[in-house]
Formats: structure tokens, C-alpha cells, sequence
């Protein structure tokens, strides 16, 4: 498992003070071959990739490079023209579909709250769905503080919470039923930079607290590069890059991962300098 | 008042038809309409054709719909072996059926494509099947818009319901269509402000279920739902207990009558002597000429006065003249061994197509005759009931007569008379037994080629009733009892614009005067 980077995680006291479990129960992914298509855009193009058992794996990459669609052959919200996913080495077509996605989490930009049920009854819902017994008050409150909300908002309706609070209740929601597996698409990409960066640690910390194995698709290099174990880099449907933070920030990962890491880069570099001016100024 | 106040006596028991029938057609049209809908939200082609033909429909006028499913039921009854009835609730329901369908449909392919796809989106990832998905997504999220639907459709299908006493299904049309006829204006407006007026609060009490969806107020759902079985149940209480309180032994007979004064006035007459001789009597008024004769000849109907010449040219296709009695005599023949219906004897007068112009006109321009009129034809606008010019009489008179009129105008039988006299019509092809033409002192024609056929009003038993001796006697009286003044007075009793009266009280009088004809001197004309 590759060494998940300590560097600019200072902001989170969370995620350090939360090492992963020896044992982590989240499964292996290997995603075999896969070629996918919407007409005649090629969105997969041949993906031979595995993830690591309880790591998380960012996939970045520019828009239309078939970050979203590899991420949703994992629980089949796309079926792929050709290929497998295995997940735990058993090929996810195997199992029936609807068992299938309620093993898995989701959580995705657009969030999808159902707005005709309080912030409880989102969560859960997947008890209804599996039609067993509903989730008592207690595991609610539970869930909700796992993703640092107060257990009071649990009778709200998700008009009335900012965009930040619904998308902690989506990730309860995606959590409720203890999956190993977690797909991320773009998860906090709608929020304002502050709240990302919450929230991002607030998940990194689960992540690491349960032993999950995550996928993230997003769009941000700083937050792959700040989040990840590892980062995947796409372009026209093929993986061109597969490396840890600290390798695509030395650079030689190819010309697509060095186009995507120069900026955050650049201006971290900048406000660095920026803030050395300032302080020798105060001094002087 | 109190005339206003005899409307609205035969209210309820309407009231209960029409609510019965609206409500059957409404549930049927969800039944349809709701998986249609559903299927239609997973496939865009399904979506395309449901909501085309549904457009399709609405562009029918209604009356047309309805009467069109006379023809397709009669077709149908007949491979089913008359199992079905073409007329009453049936076509009815069929054609408001087809006519709620589309708003429900509409407003809930709208609304269950306009969930937001990240719900949907949500549902799957979550691992909802579709029925879940349905259920606790689509369903509730998609409500309101389908209510709203259910609202326009219930609000339509209670309007176009008063259509159906065309094809013989009593409803709150009846009211209106008799009203409209006999020019009696409290008849008309107790129709409609009972029909409004239903509208007006089912909208109301679907729009309580629409807001209390949209905001999610089960108690206000739960509230109007109580207040609607409530109405329910009050509505259809007088059909139930009529029923009930009139269900002894006594036998019902259903009498039709078609849509114009002497046709109400007559079924009255026919239908009080027959409650004197101890059945129990039904109402089919404002039946279109076209479905009537089918009605009687299947059943659906007891007893109807008919038309000499309407039967001659329409049903039996026959245009060589005979005389007038030899005519009656071949359609007795007729109805029976095409039918084993049973013509019960001609009335004595005869309602032909009388063409009538104004006394004025018949002066200045000396008309006396339709071979006068050939001359004047291109000057003036010819006024006629709906049907007239489709008529094989007009093919008869303008083969005798090389009529070329400047317009011809189609009038209901009411606005014709009152065209020629207020001269939007120079001419028209009025009854000769209506009492507007002498209350107005038009002047009839005369047909001196004999173009148009004899119009004895006569007397026609459905097939069951062909061999009912007691109700055969109970009519007897009626034959050759009634002479044209007589009906015409009668008719202008009801038609005249002062002091009208309505038909059942027409009627009476006219029985009244059938009998005592009899009694003091047979076969002679009371003034």
C-alpha cells in the first residue's frame, strides 16, 4: 500500500490522529480491460488498472476524459461495452445488480437528496430499500456526527441546509449500511473552497477511521494531490498517468499529469513567495 | 321563481346519473392513462405515440365522439350478440374516457419527466429497483403535476357529461337539451348552475389534494378526501333510493323521444298513460334522430313516435313516393320483419317539412308555391335545422324544383323560427306542426310536385313490447286521436315566449283533450 503523503495535511487534526486499520475491510477493485462508448465518443479506452484494498485513488483529469464513466462501471451505473470489474475478484456482473449497488456508496455532485424527506428518512432510506428494520435515532445520530452535523438536523428538510450540510448528509447517507466501497463523483465540487476543504478532511478521516477503499473523481489537482494515496490521470479514455502525490508533484509522470499539477504547483509556489515578501517587508 | 324552482326538482336524481357516469369515466381514464404514463417516461416513443393520439381525440368535438361510438357499439353488439348496449352509459363512458385522457396523461408524463435526474440518479446508486424507485420517488415527487392533471380532466369530463343525452344516457343534459328546445330558459340554467356547480367543487376538492400534496399536508388530503366521499355519497343517494323506493313490482318502460318540443310533449303523453296503466316510466330525451330508431330496434328504448317519412327515406333507403297510407302500411310490414319492432298505430297528424316564409315576402313577391320561389331563390338565404340539408328530402325537392339559394344557414329548430322573422333567413324548412308558423303568421308553400314525402307522426314499439297486450291497450287511444292543431297547440304552449309551459304540463292537456275528443266526438278537431 503505497505511503499516503503527510505534507499540507496540517489543517486536519482528524485525518493524522486516525491511522488506517491494520486489516482494512474495504475490497481490492481491478478493472479489466474495459472499452465503453457513447456513439462515436470514445469515452473508455482500454483500462487495465487495480486499487489497492482500503487506498484511495483520486481520478483526475480533464472534462470528457471518461473520469465518471470508469468511475460509474464500478457499480454499474454504466454498463461497459467491453471489459470487467472485479471487485474482490469477483466480476460485479455476477451479483445482482440491485445487491450490487447497495454494497457500494455513492456520493456525486448534484448530491440527490430526496427534497420530500426530512434529513432521517434520507438516510434511512437504504433500510426501506433492503426492507429491513429502520435505522434507530441513536445510529442516525451517529451517522450525522460521523460527518461532523449536529443529531438536531436530522428532522430538517434538505431545502433547508446550505449545500455543504447536504452533501455531509449525502456522504451519511452513502455510509449507513457500513459499505467497503466508496465512489466519488466530484463529491464536493459544488461547494465554496472553504467548505471543500472541510469537508474534504471530514471525509479523508472516515475514510482512514473505517478502512475504506475510496475512488474520487475530481476535477481539482490540489484536492487529489492533498487527499489521495494515489492519483489516477485520464485523457481520451486511457490512464496515462498512476502515482502518488509526492511523484506527480516531482514531475516525469508524462505531459498530460504535468499540465494538470503545474498550476496548483505554480500557485502554491507563488503565495509561498508572496507571503516570504510580506513578512521580510513587516520585518523591514 | 317557482318556474325556476321546477328545474331544479329534477335535479337530483340527474345530478346522481351525471355523477355516476363522470366518475367512471374519470377512474377509467386514470387506469389507462397513469401505466401509460409510466411506460412513457422510460421510452420516448411510447411517450410520443400516447400523447399524439391523445391530441388526436381531443381535436373530435365531443359530440361527435360520442356519437361516433354509436355505430362502433351497434357493429360490436351485434358479434357479441346484443350483449352490449350501443346507447346509454356505455358510449358514454367510452367517449369521456378517451376525452380525460388527455390532461392526466399529459400532466403526468410532464411531471414525472420533470424530476430532476440526480434523484434519479441517487435511486439507482442507492439500489432502488424500479418499483421502489417509483414508489417513494417518482410517485410522490410527480404528484402535484398529476393531480393538477386529474383536476382538468374531472373538470372536462363533468362538462362533456351533459353531452351524453344524446346517445340516450340521462345526465344533467337533459335539463339542457330540453330547456334549449322548448325555449324554457329555467330548465337550461337549473342544468347548467347544477353542472357548473359540481365542476366547481370537485375542482375545489382536488385542488385541496393538489396543494396538499405539493406542500405535504396529509391532514389537508385526508380532509378533502372525507369531504369528497361525503359529496359522493349525497350525490348518488337519490339514484339509490329512487331505485330502491320504486323497485316493486312495477314494470319499468323506457320511452325515447328525439330532440325538439313535440317530440318531449309526445313521450309524455305516451309516458303518462302508461304510468296509468301501472309501469313504472323512463325518460330518454334529446336523443339524436340518427341513433333512436337503432335504440328502439335494439331495445334500448320501449316506445318512440316516429316520422312516416324520416323511417321511409332514412332507415328503410326508399325514395318513390306512395301515398300516405300505403307508406304506413309498408312500414308496418317493415319494422316488423326487419325488426320484429311493432309500428302501434299512426296519431293522425302529420309534421312534414313545410317551407315557410314570411307574410310580407308572400305578398310583394306573390309566392304561393315552391315553383314561385325558383325565381326569387338566388335573392334569398335559406334557414334550416341541423340536419335538413343532409337530408334525402332536400335531394327529392331539388330534383322537382331548381332551387339556388344565395346562403343556406343551419339553425337549432328554436333560432330558425326566429331567423326568418328577424330576417337573417328569407325561407326555411320549418314542422308543419310547430305553432311558431301560425304565432308568426309565416306563410307555407305549397309542393305541388309532391316532392316531399308524407310525415305521419306514428307510433313505434320496440320488439319486447310487440307482443304486450297491456301496453299495446294502454297506447290504443292514441291512434288517430291527434290532429295537427291539437299538436300545434300543444307545442305552442310550450314554444310560445310568454307564459310557457312545460312539456309534462303539455302533455297533460293534450291527454286531456285526446279524451275528451273521444268521448263527445271522435275524429273531429277541438279549437
Amino acid at each position: 500500500m503505497p505511503i499516503r503523503p503527510r505534507m499540507a495535511r496540517t489543517s486536519s487534526s482528524a485525518a493524522t490522529a486516525n491511522p488506517p486499520p491494520a486489516g482494512a475491510k474495504g475490497p481490492a477493485v481491478r478493472l479489466a480491460g474495459l472499452y465503453h462508448s457513447y456513439g462515436s465518443v470514445t469515452a473508455l479506452n482500454g483500462i487495465a488498472q487495480k486499487v489497492e484494498a482500503g487506498s484511495f485513488v483520486a481520478l483526475v483529469g480533464l472534462s470528457g476524459s471518461g473520469k465518471s464513466t470508469l468511475l460509474k462501471t464500478v457499480n454499474r451505473l454504466v454498463a461497459p461495452d467491453s471489459g470487467q470489474v472485479l471487485i474482490d475478484g469477483i466480476d460485479n456482473c455476477e451479483s445482482d445488480l440491485h445487491r450490487l449497488r447497495r454494497s457500494i456508496g455513492y456520493v456525486f455532485q448534484n448530491i440527490g437528496l430526496f427534497p420530500h424527506m426530512d434529513v432521517a428518512r434520507n438516510i434511512g432510506i437504504g433500510a426501506w430499500i433492503r426492507n429491513i428494520a429502520p435505522l434507530g435515532e441513536a445510529r442516525i445520530a451517529e451517522l450525522l456526527e460521523q460527518v461532523d452535523l449536529p443529531a438536531s438536523i436530522a428532522l430538517r428538510m434538505p431545502g433547508e441546509l446550505s449545500g455543504g450540510q447536504q452533501q455531509r448528509v449525502g456522504v451519511a447517507r452513502a455510509l449507513a449500511h457500513e459499505p467497503g466501497l466508496m465512489l466519488m463523483d466530484e463529491p464536493f465540487g459544488a461547494l465554496d473552497p472553504i467548505t471543500r476543504e472541510l469537508i474534504g478532511n471530514t471525509y479523508r478521516a472516515i475514510h482512514d477511521r473505517l478502512g475504506l477503499t475510496t475512488l474520487m473523481v475530481t476535477h481539482d489537482m490540489a484536492e487529489a494531490l492533498l487527499l489521495a494515496d494515489r492519483i489516477w490521470v485520464m485523457a481520451d479514455g486511457r490512464i496515462v498517468a498512476d502515482a502518488t502525490p509526492q511523484q506527480l508533484l516531482l514531475g516525469a509522470c508524462g505531459a498530460e499529469a504535468e499540465a494538470l499539477v503545474a498550476i496548483p504547483r505554480a500557485q502554491a509556489e507563488k503565495l509561498v513567495a508572496m507571503r516570504e515578501r510580506a513578512t521580510a517587508d513587516r520585518l523591514a | 321563481m317557482s318556474t325556476l324552482l321546477t328545474g331544479f326538482e329534477r335535479v337530483p336524481a340527474l345530478l346522481s346519473e351525471h355523477v355516476q357516469l363522470s366518475l367512471s369515466a374519470l377512474g377509467l381514464a386514470l387506469l389507462i392513462a397513469l401505466p401509460t404514463a409510466i411506460w412513457a417516461m422510460r421510452s420516448r416513443r411510447v411517450a410520443q405515440i400516447a400523447l399524439g393520439l391523445a391530441s388526436l381525440i381531443q381535436t373530435i368535438p365531443a359530440l361527435a365522439l360520442l356519437a361516433l361510438f354509436f355505430p362502433i357499439l351497434l357493429a360490436v353488439a351485434a358479434m357479441l350478440g346484443d350483449r352490449i348496449s350501443p346507447l346509454g352509459f356505455l358510449p358514454s363512458l367510452l367517449a369521456l374516457t378517451l376525452y380525460a385522457l388527455l390532461p392526466i396523461l399529459r400532466n403526468a408524463v410532464t411531471g414525472l419527466k420533470g424530476i430532476d435526474p440526480a434523484l434519479g440518479e441517487a435511486a439507482d446508486a442507492l439500489g432502488m429497483t424500479g418499483w421502489q424507485k417509483l414508489r417513494v420517488v417518482e410517485a410522490p415527487l410527480a404528484a402535484p403535476m398529476i393531480m393538477a392533471g386529474i383536476r382538468t380532466a374531472a373538470v372536462w369530463t363533468i362538462g362533456a357529461a351533459t353531452l351524453s343525452t344524446t346517445v340516450g344516457q340521462p345526465s344533467l343534459g337533459d335539463l339542457i337539451f330540453a330547456g334549449l328546445q322548448t325555449q324554457n330558459w329555467s330548465l337550461v340554467l337549473a342544468g347548467c348552475i347544477a353542472a357548473a356547480g359540481l365542476a366547481m367543487l370537485v375542482d375545489a376538492l382536488l385542488g385541496m389534494v393538489e396543494t396538499g400534496l405539493a406542500r405535504r399536508q396529509p391532514l389537508r388530503i385526508r380532509l378533502a378526501g372525507a369531504l369528497m366521499v361525503m359529496g359522493l355519497a349525497a350525490a348518488l343517494m337519490p339514484g339509490t333510493i329512487m331505485r330502491q323506493g320504486t323497485g316493486e313490482q312495477r314494470e319499468t318502460v323506457i320511452v325515447g323521444a328525439k330532440r325538439f318540443t313535440e317530440q318531449f310533449i309526445l313521450a309524455r303523453v305516451i309516458g303518462q298513460r302508461l304510468e296509468d296503466a301501472g309501469y313504472r316510466v323512463e325518460y330518454r330525451e334529446g336523443m339524436g334522430s340518427a341513433v333512436v330508431f337503432g335504440a328502439l330496434t335494439n331495445g334500448d328504448i320501449d316506445v318512440y313516435v316516429d316520422y312516416s317519412g324520416t323511417i321511409w327515406t332514412n332507415a328503410m333507403k326508399r325514395t318513390d313516393p306512395v301515398s300516405r297510407p300505403d307508406m304506413i302500411d309498408a312500414i308496418g310490414k317493415w319494422v316488423a320483419t326487419e325488426h320484429g319492432a311493432r309500428l302501434a298505430g299512426a296519431l293522425g297528424f302529420e309534421n312534414t317539412y313545410a317551407f315557410a316564409v314570411r307574410e310580407a315576402d308572400a305578398k310583394r313577391l306573390n309566392l304561393r308555391t315552391l315553383d314561385d320561389v325558383v325565381r326569387v331563390s338566388p335573392d334569398f338565404t335559406f334557414g334550416t335545422d341541423v340536419e335538413f340539408l343532409e337530408r334525402p328530402e332536400w335531394q327529392m325537392v331539388q330534383n322537382a324544383y331548381p332551387l339556388r339559394f344565395k346562403a343556406e344557414r343551419a339553425f337549432e329548430p328554436t333560432f330558425m323560427y326566429r331567423a326568418l322573422a328577424s330576417g337573417q333567413a328569407d325561407i326555411i324548412s320549418a314542422f308543419s306542426s310547430d305553432g311558431r308558423i301560425a304565432a308568426n303568421r309565416f306563410v307555407v308553400l305549397e309542393d305541388p310536385a309532391g316532392a316531399i314525402p308524407g310525415y305521419d307522426a306514428i307510433l313505434l314499439a320496440s320488439p319486447r313490447r310487440s307482443g304486450d297486450e297491456r301496453f299495446l291497450r294502454a297506447l290504443q287511444p292514441l291512434a288517430g286521436s291527434i290532429s295537427v292543431e291539437m299538436m300545434r297547440e300543444a307545442n305552442y304552449r310550450v314554444d310560445r315566449p310568454r307564459n310557457k309551459q312545460t312539456s309534462i304540463a303539455a302533455a297533460r292537456w293534450l291527454n286531456r283533450q285526446i279524451d275528451t275528443a273521444r268521448s263527445n266526438t271522435p275524429h273531429k278537431d277541438i279549437p
